[in-house]
């Protein structure tokens, strides 16, 4: 037990020294970011004389480096969609929600989502994608990535512990083959070597060959995790499954797998934060994701000398979605392993 | 009604080389209770799992309840049905929590009602004394209350016989008696029991029969009141002289 009164003096010196020394490194950006800043609106001129930070650019170009090029008069389109897909992300990510009517939810909430964006229907007016950009896109393929890929990756796994030697080869070479590339080669490959190997006609949007791109690519690291996950469950559980006359596959979805997610929920959920930040290598295939709507907010260049604020805002948003998932990590680490006496 | 609950009929097992066990033979008959012991390696385990097909014996036959164990799976299906089994390691499901270790094969198997479910579960954790304790998961109970769930778990999908693999060999001494009093209690209920234990106070006074397995072969069989007192085989003498102490 800690022990309050025991706290010795050396041990009060190292924090004092820990907390100075952090507060000295940190004033300068303290002072940059927030002392010496311009806020506000008052034009690019006031920025001139400013040792700071310059917020004005975020007002100014807010709405691009969120939105992308999408038409200004229908911005409460890509607002809701996104927050449609956000808050579906957001119940997914709580067991209390976890019912018949969560998976009904994921097949509207995506529909739900491309019909807002893209519009031509219900008396929206059309969208094309490639005028789509912005967080909306980063939230699309991270939340589809996952949604998508976590299914995937489970399937992969049992592929790989499976007895019958044809569906264990299948799955163990997917996964040595797609983990041993890098996401950018599965882009750009995605992007220009799948159109050459489709039927002529055939037109794939490149959104949707990125967004498949995601889906497998991380499939197949999820798989890894998984099947590591199975592994820690001990071969009596199948044994006492077995006795009670449980079928295989009721193992698998009641037992074995409930287990297995529970013991690899940080690494899984290390994965979906990896997910969210590689959606920006996307811009390399010429999608207007966060990352992409930030540079094209730099191209103008009344305000192209800020583009440390525009990365800093950026970074932030990116921040706060990563650690909302890093928070939920614990949150369900706490709800599956520690209440139930298996630490 | 079958007068015998399990037939054993020369039955070997491998392991590849390894010749695990040797000309089987072995009647149980219903409402019989049958003791099972050997030095470690005996096949004495691998025994009762080959009855509800855990283990695949590979020459012989096993007939349960008058169905033969073969590659058929609905026979095994059925066997498994009516053989219940309790484990040395209890393999209670960690993440559910007593009640639903007693309630899944009944919802998943029998496709009872869930609320039937439970009011099966909470009779049997109430005859294994532990229904004050129904949810609460397992890793927050002691080995004795979680090898008495296990019990009662097997118990849920009504068996009309039960499998016992040295279900008290991972107690602490002081939980053994609390295992041993709720099987005595199944025992003198009429259940059909076949134990692999070490338990001899116990075989002496519950089992009708007693087996001695070494290497592979069942080397002895009696009652219990011959098998202690006059042991005629020398291996099961020395093997006496060391659980007996």
């Amino acid at each position: 037990m800690h022990n309050k009164t025991k706290v010795s003096v050396g041990n009060r010196l190292v924090t004092i020294l820990v907390v100075g020394v952090v507060a000295l490194a940190l004033y300068p950006l303290f002072r940059w970011a927030v002392l010496d800043a311009v806020w506000g609106n008052p034009g690019p001129d006031a920025c001139n004389n400013a040792s700071g930070a310059c917020w004005p650019v975020i007002s100014e170009k807010g709405a691009l480096i969120i939105f992308g090029r999408y038409p200004a008069a229908e911005l409460w389109r890509p607002a809701l969609a996104s927050a449609l897909l956000l808050g579906t992300a957001i119940a997914t990510a709580m067991p209390r929600f976890w019912n018949k009517a969560l998976l009904l939810t994921w097949i509207a909430a995506p529909l739900a989502f491309l019909t807002l964006m893209g519009g031509g229907v219900l008396g929206l007016p059309s969208v094309p994608s490639s005028q789509w950009g912005g967080l909306p896109i980063t939230i699309m393929l991270s939340v589809f990535g996952i949604g998508c890929a976590f299914p995937l990756g489970i399937l992969l796994a049992c592929g790989r512990l499976s007895s019958k030697p044809v569906i264990r080869w299948v799955a163990t070479s997917y996964i040595e083959a797609v983990r041993g590339v890098p996401l950018i080669t599965v882009l750009f490959m995605a992007t220009f070597i799948l159109p050459l190997l489709l039927p002529s006609g055939w037109n794939i949007s490149a959104m949707v060959r990125a967004q498949v791109a995601i889906i497998l690519f991380t499939a197949s690291y999820l798989a890894e995790i998984v099947r590591a996950g199975m592994q820690t469950v001990s071969k009596g559980q199948y044994e006492a499954c077995e006795a009670l006359g449980i079928s295989r596959f009721e193992t698998y979805v009641k037992v074995v797998l409930p287990q297995a997610l529970s013991m690899v929920i940080a690494p899984t959920i290390n994965t979906f934060v990896t997910v969210l930040k590689d959606t920006s290598l996307v811009a390399i295939v010429s999608i207007s994701e966060l990352l992409m709507t930030a540079r094209q907010a730099l191209a103008d260049p009344v305000w192209r000398t800020h583009f440390i604020e525009v990365y800093v805002f950026i970074a932030v948003i990116y921040f706060v979605f990563c650690f909302a998932m890093g928070k939920w990590s614990k949150t369900l680490e706490r709800a599956y392993i520690f209440s139930k006496g298996r630490e | 009604m079958l007068e015998t609950a399990i037939t054993l009929r020369n039955v070997e097992k491998y392991y590849s080389d390894f010749h695990v066990l040797k000309d089987i033979n072995l009647t149980v008959r219903n409402g019989e209770k049958l003791v099972v012991c050997g030095p470690s390696g005996s096949g004495k385990s691998t025994m009762i799992r080959c009855i509800n097909h855990l283990e695949e014996h590979q020459a012989g036959s096993i007939h349960v309840l008058g169905v033969e164990l073969n590659d058929d799976v609905r026979n095994i299906a059925r066997i498994r049905q009516s053989v219940g089994m309790v484990f040395q390691q209890f393999n209670l499901f960690p993440h559910l929590t007593v009640l639903e270790n007693c309630t899944l094969a009944q919802t998943l198997v029998s496709r009872k009602p869930q609320d039937e479910a439970e009011s099966v579960a909470m009779e049997l954790l109430t005859r294994v004394r532990i229904a004050d304790q129904a949810r609460k998961y397992p890793g927050q109970l002691s080995g004795g209350q979680q090898q008495r769930v296990a019990i009662a778990r097997s118990l849920s999908m009504r068996p009309k016989i039960m499998l016992f693999d040295e279900p008290t060999s991972a107690l602490d001494p002081e939980m053994v008696k609390e295992v041993l009093e709720v099987m005595g209690e199944l025992a003198s209920d009429g259940m059909t029991m076949v134990c692999v234990t070490h338990e001899m106070a116990f075989a002496r006074s519950v089992a009708d029969r007693v087996i001695f397995m070494d290497h592979g072969r069942i080397v002895e069989e009696n009652t219990p009141a011959e098998f202690f007192d006059h042991p005629s085989e020398p291996r099961l003498r020395d093997f006496l002289s060391q659980v007996l102490h």
